[in-house]
């Protein structure tokens, strides 16, 4: 009936990084051999059975994605909430890559209070400032975002900020810079996303691939 | 010395201009075969005229004031300024009245390639011809200007912008919730749209699946009957006005390139009945789009049927010269 014929393989983009290993295992349980991605090789591109991996950092992923270079691809719902206007389909929550996002300060000390008290304004310091600045704005509270790129934890330590917002697993990392959250923004995990236009003229492959996806990472 | 320019927006100098030019030209020569005539409409117009029309896409608009004070709006596409020409020079005139355009118009968009802030649209307006018919002579003329255009593995995505509006209606979803949900549908995004589903009062795991299926529903022929098997009432009526349109599309031979799309919805607000977009494998966005708008004249003060489409010119310029480097053997691996 639909007449066209896409080009080539469909290409994935995963991300490497935090969510690079699990990512991998969850593509070997939907059958897509990834020893080569594995292996020692410094090449970015991967080409196997009837679909290519591309690797790249995971804020990229949706980048790639929009612009259809990649169809579809693999990124944290972190990365999917700063960069909002990226259009993108989320098709699946992974489950995978499980963190929250969270408000944090320094143990017993009530500067962010405070600051909003007698200043009116908080300063946050994040690597997320299109999340921070959502979440002050939708509870109706100001604030000075202050992006830094490196460990967020340090701002607070030494007098950048009053608090940061920045990812949690385990909380270790806040344990023991003595940091604490004070408040859950979201919850976050990898998400598969897909291009609109791969969805629409690749749809048998991108179903199947989304229908082996949704099996391997159930239960 | 360097002058700059505003971000999105661009000069076109001869090599690319000669080509534009060309494909200007192809895209008129079709519309007007069937008898599409082309008309102009200013740039600015007022914004409590455009506003008429459609509050959502004016989100993006550029607006300032003139020397009375007056609020400006630059048109952000040219369905809007037509339904307001047409209610106020053509009210009581015969119909159906076809009118085509070529023209820019302006959003405060995030440029990127093929998205830039001033951009250029081709398309039709189909004046007060109702669906089933006008819909089909519609997409009869979109598929005539891809194939002018050079773009033979173009596909038309054809849904139902009423489908979702009754759906939700008949889950007995409301108010807020229902906004959050249309949203999620809007932008695809599935697992916000499971979260939403599940947060809305009294309503099952069967209701949710079926709505997430339905999203995901597209293809030939074959996906209407899928989406019968799912049931309900509004499923029934949108697949019924998708096969009525279908077969008067088979009928005429131009249903090859159509997808059955359900979970197809454009987030302008005036669309009602069948809705459109397009795409060509060679490019990543979406080309243009398009479908009903039964309702917009109406806030005009004229109620007659419309449907139309718009391509937007640059992206369909960019998907012309992938597809011939992809024809030489250049690209396309």
């Amino acid at each position: 009936m639909v007449r066209a014929k896409a080009d080539g393989p469909l290409k994935l983009a995963v991300p490497r990084g935090a969510l690079f290993g699990e990512a991998l295992d969850v593509l070997d349980a939907s059958g897509i051999d990834t020893a080569e991605v594995r292996g020692e090789s410094r090449s970015l591109i991967f080409e196997g059975d009837g679909i290519t991996l591309v690797t790249m950092r995971p804020s990229d992923v949706p980048t790639y994605v929009e612009a259809g270079a990649a169809d579809v691809g693999i990124t944290g719902k972190d990365v999917l909430l700063e960069q909002p206007d990226r259009v993108v389909y989320e098709l699946l929550d992974l489950g995978f890559g499980r963190c929250r996002m969270v408000l944090a300060g320094r143990k017993g000390d009530e500067k962010l209070g405070e600051a909003e008290r007698r200043l009116g304004m908080m300063r946050i310091a994040t690597k997320y400032p299109r999340t921070a600045q959502r979440h002050f704005e939708s509870t109706g509270r100001q604030v000075e975002v202050i992006e830094v790129k490196g460990s967020v934890e340090l701002a607070p330590l030494i007098g950048l900020a009053d608090g940061i917002v920045d990812l949690v697993a385990t909380g270790r990392t806040l344990e023991e810079n003595d940091l604490e959250v004070r408040e859950e923004i979201v919850d976050c995990s990898a998400r598969f996303v897909a291009n609109r236009v791969a969805h629409k003229l690749r749809a048998t492959e991108v179903d199947d691939l989304l229908e082996k996806l949704r099996e391997a990472t159930a239960g | 010395m360097i002058h700059r320019i505003p971000p999105g927006t661009r000069d076109v100098l001869p090599d690319e201009m000669r080509e534009l030019r060309r494909l200007h030209l192809a895209l008129i020569d079709v519309f007007e075969d069937r008898g599409y005539g082309e008309v102009s409409t200013p740039a600015i117009e007022y914004d409590e005229v455009l506003a008429r029309g459609d509050g959502r896409t004016a989100e993006s608009a550029y607006r300032f004031f003139d020397e009375r004070g007056d609020l400006l709006m630059l048109r952000s596409d040219m369905t809007v300024p037509i339904a307001r020409l047409v209610a106020s020079r053509f009210a009581g005139g015969e119909m159906p009245l076809r009118l085509c355009y070529l023209a820019n118009a302006f959003r405060a968009v995030r440029p990127q390639r093929g998205q830039m802030r001033e951009f250029a649209q081709a398309g039709v307006e189909l004046i007060g011809a109702p669906a089933p018919e006008g819909t089909v002579e519609v997409i009869e003329v979109l598929e005539a200007a891809l194939e002018a255009a050079g773009l033979g593995r173009a596909v038309i995505g054809l849904g139902d912008a009423d489908l979702y509006r009754q759906l939700l209606a008949e889950l007995g979803v409301e108010g807020e919730a229902r906004e959050a949900v249309l949203g999620r549908l809007a932008a695809h995004d599935l697992v916000g749209l499971e979260v939403e589903l599940s947060a809305v009062d009294g309503i099952d795991e069967a209701k949710i699946a079926t709505c997430m299926a339905l999203s995901q529903l597209r293809g030939g022929r074959e996906v209407l009957e899928e989406a019968r098997a799912l049931g309900g009432e509004a499923v029934d009526r949108a697949t019924a006005r998708l096969d009525e349109t279908l077969a008067a599309l088979e009928a005429r031979g131009v249903a090859d390139r159509v997808q059955i799309d359900l979970g197809l919805l454009r987030d302008l607000g005036y669309y009602s009945g069948a809705i459109l977009e397009v795409y060509d494998p060679a490019l990543g966005h979406v080309l243009g789009g398009g479908g009903r708008y039964d309702g917009l004249l109406k806030r005009f003060g004229i109620d007659l049927p419309a449907a139309g489409f718009a391509l937007y010119l640059e992206r369909v310029h960019i998907a012309q010269t992938e597809e011939e480097s992809r024809g030489e053997g250049g690209g396309g691996s």
